[in-house]
């Protein structure tokens, strides 16, 4: 005797969030049965393997009809065929865009290409995600990019709206989205330490500063690509290096900013002598470093190094030096400022829409 | 030209992409109501087509009107080969013709293709003019209003219930025409649904003249069904319980102002009174009637009945009710005399009207199908159903009974045989509903009986019992007689007397047979049948003693015949009832008690059956207070200890057997496992699996002993198709089927886990032999949650308060059941019960897992987060928990056919199906959201036909649904915000303002 048909419909649908959860991570039926079994869910409602298995098989085909409505959010609270309350409708589609960091992390700055997606069973193997929740993954990457690579506005606000998911997902899509736009290099050995909430802080950063829409809201692609003049003007800002004059005393700025008897945790920093020292040897290479950094940026090729070379040019050097996060953000702070009185100096706007997101950056991804 | 009917195409939404080379679509539609077709321009590349059409009016008899379905087809426009068409929507716009029921249908109505099922979403507005007419000999019985639920419906009461209403149409079935060979599937498929449209439309108005002859205007109860009876036709038949309604206002507020838009019915004031808060007995609208309250219906217009019966003549008109008598504890109800065929399809009464109950009455028939040569002279059907109706007549006049209620017809088809079953309870009823005639032996005879017991006292004469029975005095009233066991197909009256909880008992039967043709087929199924009842009649039995238990309510059997075996399911709810003796328990014995080990075995099957029947009386609760003979000093007999199962039942007919409540003759019975038959009845008996902790089932309407229902309630369809390996053996089969039913309770039970304490009510199982070694079981429920702190004494007055509660609350169990120190409690001041009330809801509130129980309001029905998508409830049941019923919108009754020819790319037969049902439930949420309800009750899934061929990757499936559209409020809304949702909902009252 087999069951050939099996169907269960309720007028509100029934999805178990357990089950979905199952589904979502790639399970096969049989796979999740066996989980399911072992969470106890058996003993606690006196039923068998049988009817585990039916009721796993049931909310399956429940959940790929849904499906296709899932990648288009707004269709599912007009949709006729299944009756969802709002609150389910909220959690199903918060769920099936969720995405394990583990797996950005690999993705992160590639194109969302054919190419990327055959090498998923890569990533699969690598991150011991099943290669179909690895595909949902990219797929809603994917899906997100091409929905709002078209549309005006803010870049989170237009993936909330449209995928309707709830803010903090839709920042973190909106980092993918313009991580992938721009090509950012994060797959460097240098660069594992490194998590996805790491780089989408700055991606946030970026977003909020480097982009057209920090400057003017409306219009296309403003959050996803950088703006161009910005870039261009950045260049300029090589005067910091290449001015002798400029270099000493901006170093000497610096360190009297730092070790200004009245501040009391220059005092403390003082203190570390060791550290102080490091600093003052290095300055003009850590100087070198960030401003080279940003006279790049026009450089498609070198936006994509962005993160490589902050960590290898700036970084690198102070972790060696056994910088804390506290010297890190003095150092930045007082750079930063100590420019704006430099006599000769004229690019302040500039200066202070580049340093601050440097600095915020940097501080981020300042730990081990 | 007595109506102008008006459709204005909106807008569509969702269209699916017809040109690939542009990813989108040209659509237009086309209107089409009888012969005439109006078209729509063409909405060029959208799949949002904005259309705003001119409204298409159509000038109609109003008999079209109620024939017809208005049929709207989408189409893509193509400048060089045919349009496509992307789909259609059969719109029945018979709730329009009503002037209580709704007054435009306008929304978004999926657009449903049979092959690819739903394919966007049309929206549309459509309005009815209809003109008086004063045309005596009209065909057409507009404004007669249908209802599937089989009790008073809500906001009405009965004024007069006029009986039985019966009619069937004939076709030919198009899927069996020649040009079916050369059409397309789905111009074949649209051709039935069409047809079927059609036949039920006909159907609905020849019933409707039929009530309008008999002085109705209503059918309650009405019971529509297809026989696809392949080669040889299709027949669709209809059953119902004519009746003449009066609408209530439901508003306390409107109680000073009586509606005067119904003039002869001066006397509302009563039933205003009684739905006032606090008032005893406001149990919902069927409320006790009172005798003012009835207008005088003129009977002669009862008898003209006969003569309406255009095509049922048989001349078999019941003799007086002379003979009658001899049976009678009173004087027949004069209705006897001018009903041919005293049936009620009702199965829940106003309290008062069921006087006594008989038992079970049942009749089937074995019959070859013949090609329909003349669809317009279905006398062959209507003979066969004659003679059932017939012999159900003569069964219920045997158990001294002059009325049949609960009734119901069905039948099972396999190739050229067919078999009509028809089952009932014998009853004697109150002649107040019938007439108004004089009143005084019935008044008499009811001032005596307490309403708790009085349905259980035997209408026959005690010294002439139509079969052996056991009977002994009422437990309750200790004045009358009572059977042991009360089998009946109705629900279980409100007033009842019941202990503890009830469950849903099921007998299951498989048998195998010959494979055979033709008339040998026949004999060999007409002489298996009585076997079959009367086997699933023993399981019953000992499955309801197991349980501790002595009656079943809602008694359903179904036969289902196959090529090569019949199948039988009695489903029923086994309640204890106060008034009846306490079962015995079950004693097993060996024939030949020869050596130890045999008698060992005996002695452990013996100890489970009692450990089992102790266990089960804790479970459902039932501590039947101590039967104190010798201080009352009654003439009880001894309760006797063991059921007594009586092996040699002879049956009337090999055609028709009869059901009935014998149980052998007065020696002790002894189930002998020698007998392999017992062997496998005790074997059935001990598998049935317990429900789950925290579960009830049953199969009526109400589960007695649970009253404070949450308002989270969630309907569910669930079909399994099982494949049976070739060779069985009977016993086999059976176990097989039997695991089958069993598992697929099981299923649902842990679906439903989130909404424990939760009860499956109405449930409701169909089985069917698709193919040879296919058994297909098909179940309908709802499953509703309560709250576990039962607010047991309070329970009275707030029931009283909370109407459709209360209309479920065996008020009068109270005293029985409880001890009565417990009593004083239900003298409790108002306020304190409110407080109790109030504290309830607000617990149900949060306890509530399910979505659908969110307690979400009306208002926010209306605009949550922006959608456009309304929320609809689906309940089998007649009444949605903690809501109230404000108005009926008409009947619901569709017919859908589904079709695929890329079954693996849908998802095997299990994705294809669930799809389609999901489909069926959004088409029917979308209809009734469109005629401004949110609601579905009485809702049932009364075909589902499905046919597979996985070689050909094909599949097609037929589904026929069916319920009431209505508006409810939530109860606390009621309360709170009765001037809005008064103006908000009733036109008519404020009419009359």
């Amino acid at each position: 005797m087999s069951v050939e048909l099996d169907v269960f419909v309720g007028n509100t649908t029934i999805m178990d969030k357990e089950v979905y959860q199952l589904w979502l991570n790639g399970y096969t039926v049989n796979d999740a049965v066996k989980v399911r079994i072992e969470g106890g869910v058996m003993e606690e409602c006196e039923a068998s393997a049988e009817v585990l298995l039916s009721d796993t098989m049931d909310q399956y085909r429940t959940f790929q009809m849904c499906e296709r409505l899932l990648h288009h959010p707004a269709k599912l609270a007009n949709q006729l065929l299944f009756q969802i309350p709002p609150d389910r409708q909220a959690m199903l589609i918060e769920r099936y865009y969720a995405f394990d960091d583990s797996f950005v992390r690999e993705v992160l700055g590639k194109k969302l290409s054919k190419g990327t997606k055959k090498d998923l069973d890569d990533v699969s193997t690598k991150t011991g995600i099943t290669l179909k929740s690895c595909r949902r993954q990219f797929d809603n990457f994917k899906r997100v990019f091409k929905v709002v690579e078209e549309l005006k506005g803010p870049l989170v606000e237009n993936i909330r709206q449209h995928f309707l998911l709830p803010d903090q997902l839709a920042r973190d899509y909106a980092a993918i989205v313009f991580f992938a736009n721009n090509r950012f290099e994060t797959g460097k050995k240098k660069l594992q330490y490194l998590t996805f909430q790491d780089f989408a802080f700055c991606a946030g950063q970026l977003i909020n500063n480097w982009t057209l829409g920090a400057v003017d809201n409306m219009m296309e692609d403003m959050d996803v690509d950088l703006d161009k003049e910005f870039l261009q003007d950045l260049k300029d800002l090589k005067i910091l290096i290449t001015d002798k004059d400029l270099l000493d005393q901006h170093k000497s700025r610096v360190n009297n900013e730092t070790s200004h008897p009245l501040s009391l945790v220059c005092n403390a920093l003082r203190g570390k002598t060791n550290v102080f020292n490091e600093m003052e040897a290095n300055f003009k290479n850590l100087s070198r470093g960030l401003v080279n950094i940003a006279a790049k940026l026009i450089n498609a090729k070198d936006v994509r190094d962005f993160f490589i070379d902050l960590v290898e040019k700036f970084i690198e050097p102070c972790r060696s030096d056994k910088w804390t996060s506290i010297d890190m953000n003095l150092y930045l702070t007082h750079y930063t400022n100590s420019a704006h009185i430099l006599d000769t100096f004229k690019h302040h706007a500039v200066w202070t829409r580049y340093m601050g997101v440097i600095k915020s950056c940097i501080l981020r991804m300042y730990h081990d | 030209m007595p109506g102008k009917l008006k459709a204005k195409i909106v807008a569509g939404r969702h269209l699916p992409v017809m040109d690939r080379a542009s990813d989108l679509t040209d659509a237009f539609v086309e209107v089409k109501f009888g012969n005439t077709t109006f078209k729509t321009d063409v909405y060029p590349k959208s799949l949002n087509p904005q259309w705003n059409s001119e409204w298409f009016k159509f000038e109609v008899d109003d008999e079209d009107l109620q024939d017809e379905p208005l049929q709207i087809t989408v189409l893509d426009h193509d400048t060089y080969s045919a349009n496509d068409a992307i789909g259609k929507v059969y719109i029945d716009i018979d709730p329009l013709l009503c002037s209580e029921a709704a007054t435009v249908i306008s929304g978004w109505l999926p657009i449903y293709d049979t092959i690819h099922g739903i394919r966007g979403e049309i929206n549309v507005l459509v309005k009815v003019d209809l003109f008086n007419d004063l045309n005596r000999f009209r065909q057409s019985s507009c404004g007669v209003k249908f209802f599937c639920t089989t009790s008073i419906p809500r906001c009405y009461r009965a004024v007069m219930v006029h009986g039985f209403v019966e009619e069937l149409v004939v076709n030919e079935d198009p899927e069996y025409q020649w040009i079916d060979r050369i059409r397309t599937p789905r111009a074949s498929n649209e051709a039935r649904q069409r047809l079927i449209f059609l036949m039920s439309g006909e159907l609905q108005r020849k019933i409707g003249l039929k009530v309008l002859e008999m002085g109705g205007n209503a059918v309650v109860g009405y019971l529509q069904c297809f026989d696809l009876e392949g080669e040889s036709g299709l027949v669709v038949r209809a059953i119902g319980t004519a009746c003449t309604l009066e609408k209530i206002s439901t508003f306390p507020a409107t109680a000073t102002h009586p509606n005067n838009s119904s003039p002869s019915k001066d006397m509302k004031e009563p039933g205003f009174g009684e739905e006032a808060p606090g008032v005893p007995l406001s149990s919902g609208p069927p409320t006790p009637l009172r005798a003012q309250t009835f207008s005088s219906f003129s009977p002669s217009k009862s008898y003209s009945r006969q003569s309406s019966s255009s095509d049922t003549e048989l001349s078999l008109t019941p003799k007086t009710g002379g003979h009658l008598c001899h049976f009678c504890m009173i004087p027949p109800s004069p209705f006897c005399v001018f009903q041919e065929y005293p049936f009620f399809t009702l199965t829940a009464f106003p309290p008062g009207f069921l006087l006594h109950v008989g038992g079970v009455v049942s009749a089937r028939s074995v019959k070859l199908l013949d090609r329909i040569h003349n669809p317009d002279e279905p006398e062959t059907r209507d003979a066969w159903w004659e003679e059932i109706r017939q012999e159900i007549k003569s069964h219920a006049k045997a158990l001294g009974c002059h009325a049949v209620v609960g009734y119901s017809e069905s039948t099972s088809i396999c190739e050229e045989v067919c078999i009509l079953s028809a089952s009932g309870t014998a009853a004697v009823l109150s002649s107040r509903f019938m007439q108004d005639g004089p009143l005084d032996t019935e008044h008499r005879f009811e001032e005596v009986v307490s309403p708790g017991c009085g349905f259980c006292h035997i209408p026959y004469d005690e010294l002439n019992i139509p079969f052996p029975a056991q009977l002994t005095y009422c437990y309750c009233c200790r004045r009358y007689k009572v059977p042991d066991v009360l089998f009946t197909t109705i629900d279980l009256p409100t007033e009842a007397n019941v202990t503890g909880k009830g469950c849903l008992i099921q007998a299951r039967l498989c048998r195998t047979k010959k494979k055979a043709q033709g008339e040998g087929n026949a004999t060999a199924i007409s002489s298996l049948l009585p076997f079959l009842e009367y086997e699933l009649h023993t399981q019953l039995m000992n499955k309801l003693k197991l349980r501790g238990m002595n009656a079943l309510f809602g008694l359903r059997i179904q036969i289902s015949v196959g090529e090569t075996m019949l199948l039988g399911l009695a489903s029923a709810t086994g309640v204890y009832l106060t008034a009846l003796p306490s079962p015995g328990g079950i004693q097993i014995a060996g024939k030949t008690p020869s050596d130890i080990t045999y008698e060992q075995h005996i002695s452990t099957m013996q100890k489970k059956i009692n450990d089992t029947i102790d266990k089960n009386k804790e479970l459902y609760e039932i501590n039947p207070p101590e039967v104190v003979e010798e201080i009352i000093g009654s003439p009880i007999p001894e309760p006797r200890q063991r059921s007594r199962l009586f092996r040699s039942h002879s049956e009337s007919s090999d055609e028709v057997s009869e059901l009935d409540l014998s149980h052998g003759k007065k020696d002790a019975f002894v189930l002998e496992i020698d007998d392999t038959d017992a062997v496998e009845d005790i074997h059935a008996l001990l598998t049935d699996s317990p429900t789950p902790a925290g579960f009830y089932s049953c199969n009526t309407e109400i589960m007695p002993g649970i009253q404070n229902w949450t308002s989270a309630i969630q309907m569910f369809t669930s079909v399994r198709v099982f494949r049976l390996n070739a060779n069985l053996t009977n016993q086999g089969l059976n176990k097989i089927f039997s695991d089958l039913c069993e598992n697929l309770l099981k299923s649902l039970y842990f679906k439903l886990r989130s909404m424990v304490p939760c009860c499956l009510c109405h449930l409701n199982f169909t089985v069917a032999i698709p193919e040879d070694e296919l058994i297909q079981v098909a179940v309908t429920a709802v499953a509703m949650s309560f709250d576990k702190e039962q607010p047991l004494e309070n329970g009275k007055q707030s029931g009283e308060k909370t109407l459709i509660k209360g209309k479920h609350r065996p008020l009068k169990a109270m005293s029985g059941i409880f001890p009565p120190h417990l009593s004083f409690l239900s003298s409790l001041s108002p306020s304190l019960s409110l407080a109790l009330l109030l504290s309830t809801a607000s617990s149900l509130e949060k306890a509530s897992p399910l979505p659908e129980g969110r307690s979400r309001s009306l208002r926010s029905n209306r605009s949550y987060s922006g959608s456009s998508v309304a929320v609809v409830k689906m309940t089998p049941l007649s009444f949605i928990p903690g809501a109230k019923i404000i108005k009926y919108l008409g009947i619901i009754n569709m017919f859908f056919i589904r079709e695929t020819s890329s079954l693996r790319e849908e998802g095997g037969v299990s994705g294809f199906l669930h799809t389609f049902i999901a489909e069926v439930f959004a088409m029917v949420r979308a209809h009734v959201a469109a005629l401004g309800g949110n609601a579905v009750v009485s809702y049932s899934m009364k075909e589902c036909v499905f046919m597979e061929n996985p070689n050909k990757n094909q599949a097609q499936c037929l589904i026929n649904v069916s319920g009431d559209a209505v508006i409810f409020v939530r109860e606390s809304e009621l309360e709170s915000t009765s001037v809005q949702t008064q103006s908000a909902t009733t036109h008519t009252s404020n009419a009359t303002l």
